[in-house]
Order: structure tokens, then C-alpha cells, then sequence
């Protein structure tokens, strides 16, 4: 019958046609996949044209408010408006980054960068997920915040900080054991889950410390788990995730959390009078890791990325933001750091030492967590 | 207890006890989607505006989020009518031996739970189906068929398809008046109460879609939700709202035939 | 193999007279499989879509780290806390179905004997909406009811009652049961509501008319015809509150130990290093311990039907 030939020319037409499409679809430069440097692209310039050619960014677990990165995403546009940036999951934790990358490798939604706790970089970096990258300024970051090879490299930090609303809060906390005071009830949240997000992480670290001291709260965790269970017990405690929007509405009047991060709950809502103060008894800082995924669907612009990260215009933005960034020491000396939000850093209180727990203390600590945290609710 | 006259059929009225129960009932679940429809238009300090809603509609993620769920809904919803449909009626008319060996397979979905089959789906499909979207409306196709193969069985139950297609056959009618003539119309009911359910449980799935890290509706919603609680529970009410509308749609669009959406299984 | 001769003696049958019987053989068996064929491309999705992704799972759940068949995995699945989870799916589970049958066999009677038309149409239209309302908006609307800010908490703590006083919290287990309700209730009255409705008013008088009070009416004939329907029901709340994960994802987000949410964040990349196919060997375990409850449930239901059409 002529109906169903020319059914079967179509079909067999847009089948072609699907096949060629799809033998034609990855249109990524070899080189760019490969490249360590921007030497390998000729120079900025030559960068900056591979880029533009694939036309797009991924990007994931990058909040607006988070560190100002807002500010730093709509800066990289305005530079090239040409390019187009996809900002995937807000608010996903680390090892939601690295499940995307390992998923969605070969499509294109696979992310280009992630910005990952450092646990999750060196573990990803060992799984071979990573692409070694070295940027312009690298030489500005110092040793032992950088994998030798450029597979990842850090890029801000902060401390843990306690963050409340003067109006609901009306008991001033400041420490991390004041926070089991029954007077907080139903007050207190982490950033996200801790077995998952490396700011609740090092939020489990620092109760872990608060209780235990300096060394054996690093190296056991169990401490900061039964100290939070003890908060649950107090009625303390709440499984929330805090964000911007929970301060907001009242949900989550005291959060642990970076103190860049307070920033961002202060700005969350003129009702709330947000104040933060570095706990007495539990000093941790940590540094945030870039890297660029071996298998990103946009490698050249991923490593543009990089690049305007570690300028100096990308770092004072983190600045502005409350993190500290880490060429900050090569900055203030080169006299290019913006001198205003370096003053507004978070004063440490008096004699304080900041723990930044290792590599290894942070492994181990995730891996415990992940056998201990399901138990909260026992 | 009254005495009862022979020949009457009095059933007993409930009392105090069951009539409570039933105001319990009636307040349960009204009160969760009245809060949520307050709580999402308040604003905190005693004043209400419909903010959350605008923020929400403004939000691009909305939008792509929505159609995703919209096109995987059209592919279910295509599925049931190819494949489901023909194979029940040709289930009725052809193959009874074979209905025993259909009802196991289309209750496996209901044994197998989503998670598992989100992990296996991860395990065994190819790379280029594991890429698109689509093949998360393969994935709902088996999610729906229990109640969708329920839905059409009943249906066809109702009327003796064998003995009328037999019938209508032996009077000489073509397969075409047969199918148009006989099966159609008593299927027609069915066919809206397969539609609906697959539809509402595509515009509700989760775990599969949210582990294969693709944004339908409920993932979109429980990503908005873990920054924004007023705007997640705007998109909640939206998102009951859209499903009553369907279900309205769907029971005038059958009442015009005079036979009742077959929702629930409740004749 | 007995269909095939049934149809053979049918075939037999109908046909008058003739003599080769291997024809008649030949033709019946391509009648049969004529008949099946109208089902292929039924089979082919199910093999593809059903078979390959549980036959997976369960294959892999025996496929140890460096690829060799072993039991590793189910034991690792069975210990510390991946036991815990399965426990506490267990629990919740039991619970739920629990809850849900009470409340629900109550609504679903008060509904049978009221005798209201226009509520029975209600009742049963809502039932098929909620029953099928997704876990994430269902999540939400409870956090707008009773969650620490919503609004059902705010009012009553202005009149004195906190809910979150006690041991109650909607971001952990009491939460979860509450929320379940929801869809359980619902499931609960469309599976019970026919057993009710199909109890004939014939019998109850009948029962009078012989004398028998009302508590033995109900002991006699009322509870074991309702006792299949109920218990089967109860084994399909059970395999439902078992295998929910949005509802238990969106509220408590790991801090509960529940089976498909370990599963869940095990796929989402919280790698644990000893044994990459635990997850596989859990899966197992939801199948097996769902298969059993829904085994139960069709073969109870099947009991309670044998009742129904033979009225």
C-alpha cells in the first residue's frame, strides 16, 4: 500500500538523520580535554575562543548566596555573554556533585567543575574523576592546598561559626555546648546532612571538639555524634537543612555553619537581627576544592572557569562574601586585595587556634558519621 | 436493637462513635492542604501576599520542570493507550489462558519497590537510553500498569466481551464495527480511569526520577524545598490543584456518556 | 501442558468426524500461539523494563568486589547499620499498617453504613486522589500543618498546647506515621470498603430473625468475613509504608534508618568502601520482604473475593 512505503521511507529518513546527528553531536576540541595549562591553548585568548565555541558552562551546588558566588557567576557572564551557564541543584552537597559527575559522564549535563569538601576532592581525585589543571596564579596557592599534579586545588574558606536571630534568640549562645540548653528548643540546625555536605560535616567536627577537646575530638567523631544526640534528646536539635529561606521564615534561628555563610542568613530577611560569633570552645576552619571533571561536557569553558576563579577580580569577590580566599596572603602582598572586605573578616577570639582537621581526620570522620549518623534517632 | 419487619432491608445508622470518626476523617485531611495554602500566602508578621506564588511562577526551573513531567505524562499516557489497551482487550477476546501469567507480570511493579527498580534501571540500561528523559516514561509505564491493567480488566470484566464479540461475529460484523461497535464504548470509562491514574502518579514519582537526576516536577520541588519551604509548598498546591482540575476534566468528559470515572476501585 | 490438550479435546470436539489427528494437533498448536502473539509486545516491555533491572539487582547482590560470586554483600547487609535500617523499615512498616487498618476500617465502616450516596461518591473519589497524592507535595503540606513553623503547631502553641513537647517531632518517626496516614487511610478504605459493603443486610437479619444478638452476630459472621479482607489489607499497608521513600526522603533526610532512604543516599554517592554492592544485596531485601507481604495480601484477597461472588 503507498501509505505505509511512505511511513517506512520516513521513518527510515528521520532514523538517518538521528544516527548522523548523533555521530556528529560531541563537538569538543580534543585538546581541550587534555589540556593542563593555558599554554596548551596558546594563551587567555586562545581560551577564551575554545570556550565560546562550546558555548556553555555546567555548574553544580552553586548557591547565589553562597560566598557571593551569585555575584561571581553573573561577573564570568558578563565578561562573556556569549556563554551560557547552567547552574544545576543549588543547593546539593558534596557528594551529590560527585555522583553527578560519575552519572551523567557522556551527557551533556555532565558537570565541567565541582567545588567539593576536601575529603570528597582527594577521594575523587583517587577514583580518577578529576582532570589535572594548572591556572595562571597557581604558584599563589600554597603548598599543601593544592594537589602536586593540578587535579584539585582549594579555593576559599572560613570558620565554623555559630549564627542565631537576636529577636528569637533571646539567651546569647557562645559555645558549642551551650547549644543543648533546653531555652534553644526546636532552634538548632546544620547545614544539610553530614554524612553527604561538607559544611555539616565540619559542623559534627567542631561539636566533636567542643566535647572532647582539641585532639581526641578530631580524631573520634563519635564525640560531636553523641553531643548533637544529646541535643536531640533536649529537643534542641532539628534535622533541617537551614538555607537562607528557613532563617527567614523563622524555621532555623541558630545554625552551625561557615561563618561566610552567616553572612548570607544576615542579608535572608530584614526580620531577622542575625548575629554570629566564632565559638569558645571549638575553633574549626576549612577550605573549599575545585577541580575539573575529567569527563566534563564543556572542557574548555571549564577550565576558563578556573581561570577567572583565581584572578584577582573572582577572589575579592569571595572576599566581598566573607570567605577567605586562598591567594589572599599573595594578594595582600601584591597590594591587589580589596583592603575593605579584608577588614571586615571575622575577628578569631583571643588566642585562639584555628584546628584545620587533615585529610585524613576528615576521611575517617565521614566514614564513622556514615555508620553513626542513621542512629540519631535511637 | 429495632425490631425488623420481615421483607425490609434496614441497615443501621451510624451513632455517635462512627459519625465522630468520620468528621475525624474529614478534618485530616482537609486540615494539611488548608495550612498549606495559608501557610504558603503568609508572609510572618500577620500580613498575607501572594509573593511565594509569584517567586515561584518566575522561577525558570517551574516552567522546564513542568514540561518535563508534561511530556513524560503524554508518553505514559501513550503507552497505556498502544500497548495496554490492545493487549487487555486482545487479553479478553483471544488469549484467556494467558490472563493468569499478564496479572503476575503487571503486579510485579507492585512488588518490586521504585527504589529497586531505580537501581537496577541505573544498572542495566544502556548509556544512550540512561541520557534522555525518556526513558523515565518507559520506567512509568511499568510503574502504572497495575492500576492502569486493574482499571481496563474491570472494565472489560464488566461486560461479557467474549460472548459479545462472539456474538456480534457470528452476525457477521467486521473486526473494525466489532472493535468500534462493541468494545469501545464499554471500554471508554476505563480507558478515562487508566488515564487518570497514570497521569497523577507520573505527576507525583520521585524516587526514580530523582535518582536518575532528572528534574520532574516532585524532584524540582524537593530541591526548591530544601532552600525555600513557603515556595515548595506553592508549587504543592499548585500541584494538587492541576491534578484536581484533570480529575474534574476527566469525570465530565465521561459523564457525558453516563458512566462514572472508576477511580478508586469503589464501583 | 493441560491447555494444550483441553484445546485439543476442543478442537476434537468441534470438529466433526475427521481423521488425522496430528493436523488437528498442528493447528491447535498454532492456534495457541496465534492467540499468544497478540501479547508480544506486552512481554518484550516487560522483559525489558521489569525483568532486566530486578534481574539485576538480584544478580549483582551475589557479585562481590572484584567480580567473583559470594555472600559478602548480604552479609555486610545484614549487620550494623544496614541492619538497622532494615529494623527500622521493619518498624515503621508495622506501624503504619497498623495505624492506617485501625482508622481506616473505621472510616471505611462509618462510610458503608451511613448509607449516604453523596458521601459514599465522596468518599470514593477523594480515596483514588489521595490515595495516589505523591510523597513530596504530601511532605510539604504537613510541614505547612505541623512543622516546627507550620501552622497547626503556631496555633495551638497559642492557646498552650505545644505538640513538640513530648517525644512527637514531624522530622523523625511519630512524623512519618502521621504523614503515611495520608495515602494508608485512603488504601485502607478502597480495599475494605467492598468486603463491608458485600456483607448482605439478608444475613444480619437473618441472624436476627434466629435470635442472635448483635456481639454474637459480629462473632459468628461479621468478623470472619472481614478478618481476610482486613489482614490482607493490612499486609498491603504494610509493603506500601515499607517501600515509601519521597515522603521519608523530604522529611528526615538520613537521620532516620530506613531501608530505600540507605539505598537512596548509597546511589547518590555516599561511598562506603568495603562492599560495592550492598546496595544490590538491600534491594534484594526489599523485594523478598515486600513479595512476601503482597503474596499474603493477593492470597487473602482471593479469599475474601470467593466470598463476595458467590453472593
Amino acid at each position: 500500500m503507498q501509505f505505509s512505503r511512505r511511513a517506512g521511507l520516513l521513518v527510515s529518513g528521520i532514523a538517518s538523520a538521528l544516527i548522523a546527528s548523533m555521530m556528529m553531536a560531541p563537538v569538543q576540541a580534543a585538546d581541550s580535554n587534555t589540556a593542563t595549562s593555558l599554554a596548551d591553548f596558546g594563551g587567555l585568548a586562545g581560551l577564551e575562543a575554545a570556550c565560546k565555541a562550546e558555548g556553555r558552562l555546567n555548574v553544580i551546588a552553586l548557591p547565589r548566596d553562597w560566598a557571593n558566588y551569585g555575584e561571581v557567576i553573573d561577573t564570568f557572564l558578563r565578561k562573556y555573554p556569549s556563554i551560557n551557564v547552567d547552574s544545576q541543584n543549588p543547593e546539593g552537597s558534596s557528594a551529590q556533585e560527585l555522583a553527578a559527575v560519575r552519572q551523567l559522564k557522556g551527557s551533556n549535563r555532565a558537570p565541567d567543575v565541582v567545588d567539593v569538601g576536601l575529603a570528597y576532592a582527594v577521594a575523587g581525585a583517587a577514583e580518577g574523576l578529576f582532570a589535572p589543571y594548572k591556572v595562571a596564579t597557581w604558584a599563589d596557592i600554597p603548598e599543601g592546598a593544592k594537589e602536586k599534579t593540578g587535579l584539585w586545588f582549594m579555593d576559599y574558606g572560613g570558620i565554623i561559626a555559630i549564627g542565631y536571630d537576636a529577636k528569637r534568640v533571646k539567651t546569647a549562645p557562645k559555645s558549642i555546648k551551650d547549644l543543648g540548653n533546653a531555652v534553644y528548643k526546636n532552634q538548632v540546625a546544620l547545614n544539610g546532612n553530614p554524612t553527604a555536605a561538607n559544611a555539616a560535616l565540619h559542623g559534627v567536627i567542631a561539636a566533636s571538639v567542643a566535647a572532647a577537646g582539641a585532639d581526641k575530638g578530631v580524631k573520634d567523631i563519635s564525640n560531636g555524634v553523641n553531643l548533637i544526640k544529646a541535643w536531640k534528646k533536649a529537643g534542641t536539635f532539628l534535622p533541617v537543612q537551614a538555607s537562607s529561606a528557613t532563617v527567614a521564615n523563622g524555621q532555623t534561628p541558630i545554625t552551625l555553619d561557615w561563618d561566610y555563610l552567616q553572612g548570607k542568613y544576615a542579608k535572608s530577611s530584614a526580620k531577622v537581627k542575625w548575629t554570629k560569633v566564632i565559638p569558645s570552645d571549638a575553633v574549626i576552619g576549612g577550605y573549599y576544592v575545585q577541580a575539573v571533571n575529567k569527563t566534563a561536557a564543556n572542557p574548555a569553558c571549564a577550565r576558563l572557569w578556573m581561570e577567572f576563579l583565581y584572578s584577582d577580580e573572582a577572589q575579592n569577590l569571595w572576599l566581598a562574601g566573607g570567605a577567605r580566599p586562598i591567594r589572599l596572603d599573595a594578594m595582600v602582598k601584591k597590594g591587589t586585595v580589596n583592603k575593605k572586605y579584608y577588614a571586615d573578616l571575622p575577628k578569631l577570639p583571643a588566642g585562639a587556634k584555628v584546628i584545620f582537621p587533615t585529610f585524613d581526620q576528615q576521611t575517617k570522620a565521614k566514614a564513622d558519621l556514615a555508620k553513626l549518623w542513621g542512629s540519631l534517632n535511637k | 436493637m429495632t425490631k425488623i419487619k420481615s421483607g425490609s432491608t434496614v441497615t443501621p445508622k451510624p451513632g455517635f462513635g462512627l459519625n465522630s470518626v468520620m468528621i475525624f476523617g474529614a478534618l485530616f485531611f482537609t486540615i494539611p492542604i488548608i495550612s498549606a495554602f495559608i501557610f504558603s500566602v503568609q508572609v510572618g508578621d500577620g500580613s498575607y501576599s501572594v509573593f511565594a506564588y509569584m517567586r515561584m511562577l518566575q522561577d525558570p526551573g517551574l516552567a522546564s520542570s513542568l514540561w518535563l513531567s508534561t511530556r513524560l505524562a503524554l508518553m505514559t499516557v501513550a503507552i497505556v493507550l498502544l500497548l495496554m489497551v490492545p493487549t487487555v482487550t486482545w487479553l479478553h477476546i483471544r488469549a484467556q489462558r494467558a490472563k493468569r501469567v499478564v496479572e503476575f507480570i503487571t503486579l510485579l511493579p507492585l512488588i518490586i519497590p521504585p527504589v529497586v527498580t531505580a537501581l537496577g534501571i541505573l544498572n542495566s540500561m544502556p548509556g544512550f537510553l540512561l541520557n534522555t528523559p525518556y526513558l523515565l516514561g518507559f520506567v512509568y509505564g511499568v510503574l502504572t500498569m497495575p492500576y492502569t491493567y486493574r482499571s481496563l480488566d474491570t472494565g472489560l470484566n464488566a461486560i461479557d466481551v467474549r460472548t459479545l464479540v462472539d456474538a456480534a461475529r457470528g452476525l457477521g460484523a467486521s473486526w473494525r464495527q466489532v472493535l468500534s461497535g462493541i468494545i469501545a464504548p464499554n471500554i471508554k470509562s476505563a480507558i478515562f480511569g487508566a488515564v487518570f491514574l497514570a497521569v497523577a502518579l507520573v505527576l507525583g514519582e520521585f524516587v526514580v526520577a530523582s535518582l536518575l537526576l532528572w528534574d520532574t516536577l516532585p524532584s524540582w520541588m524537593a530541591i526548591v524545598g530544601q532552600a525555600d519551604a513557603e515556595g515548595a509548598v506553592a508549587v504543592s498546591v499548585l500541584s494538587l490543584l492541576f491534578v484536581w482540575i484533570l480529575l474534574m476534566v476527566l469525570s465530565l468528559l465521561d459523564r457525558r456518556r453516563k458512566v462514572r470515572v472508576n477511580v478508586g476501585g469503589m464501583a | 501442558m493441560t491447555d494444550l490438550i483441553q484445546s485439543h479435546n476442543e478442537g476434537a470436539a468441534t470438529q466433526s468426524g475427521g481423521a488425522n489427528v496430528s493436523r488437528r494437533n498442528k493447528s491447535n498448536f498454532r492456534k495457541v500461539l496465534f492467540d499468544y502473539s497478540g501479547l508480544i509486545p506486552f512481554f518484550i516491555f516487560s522483559v525489558i523494563f521489569i525483568g532486566l533491572p530486578t534481574l539485576s539487582v538480584v544478580y549483582l547482590a551475589f557479585i562481590g568486589n572484584s567480580g567473583e560470586v559470594t555472600l559478602a554483600n548480604i552479609r555486610v547487609a545484614l549487620q550494623a547499620e544496614y541492619l538497622t535500617s532494615l529494623t527500622g523499615s521493619l518498624k515503621l512498616g508495622f506501624f503504619s499498617a497498623l495505624t492506617g487498618a485501625i482508622t481506616g476500617l473505621a472510616i471505611s465502616y462509618a462510610v458503608a453504613i451511613s448509607g449516604k450516596k453523596k458521601i459514599q461518591r465522596v468518599v470514593s473519589t477523594a480515596s483514588g486522589v489521595f490515595a495516589n497524592t505523591g510523597g513530596v507535595p504530601l511532605a510539604f503540606f504537613f510541614i505547612a500543618a505541623v512543622g516546627n513553623y507550620g501552622l497547626v503547631t503556631v496555633n495551638l502553641q497559642k492557646i498552650g498546647i505545644d505538640i513538640y513537647s513530648g517525644s512527637f517531632t514531624l522530622f523523625g518517626f511519630s512524623g512519618l506515621i502521621l504523614v503515611y496516614l495520608y495515602f494508608q487511610i485512603p488504601l485502607m478504605v478502597i480495599v475494605t470498603y467492598p468486603a463491608i459493603e458485600g456483607i448482605r443486610n439478608e444475613w444480619r437479619e437473618a441472624a436476627i430473625n434466629l435470635g442472635a444478638t448483635k456481639s454474637m452476630y459480629w462473632k459468628y459472621i461479621g468478623i470472619p468475613l472481614l478478618v481476610p479482607a482486613v489482614s490482607g489489607a493490612f499486609l498491603l499497608l504494610f509493603a506500601n509504608a515499607f517501600a515509601a521513600y519521597a515522603t521519608a526522603n523530604v522529611l528526615t533526610s538520613g537521620t532516620l534508618p530506613l531501608l530505600p532512604v540507605q539505598i537512596g543516599s548509597l546511589v547518590n554517592g555516599n561511598v562506603i568502601a568495603d562492599q560495592s554492592n550492598v546496595g544490590m544485596a538491600m534491594g534484594l531485601e526489599m523485594i523478598i520482604v515486600v513479595a512476601i507481604a503482597m503474596t499474603g495480601y493477593t492470597v487473602l484477597d482471593r479469599k475474601t473475593s470467593k466470598w463476595r461472588k458467590s453472593s
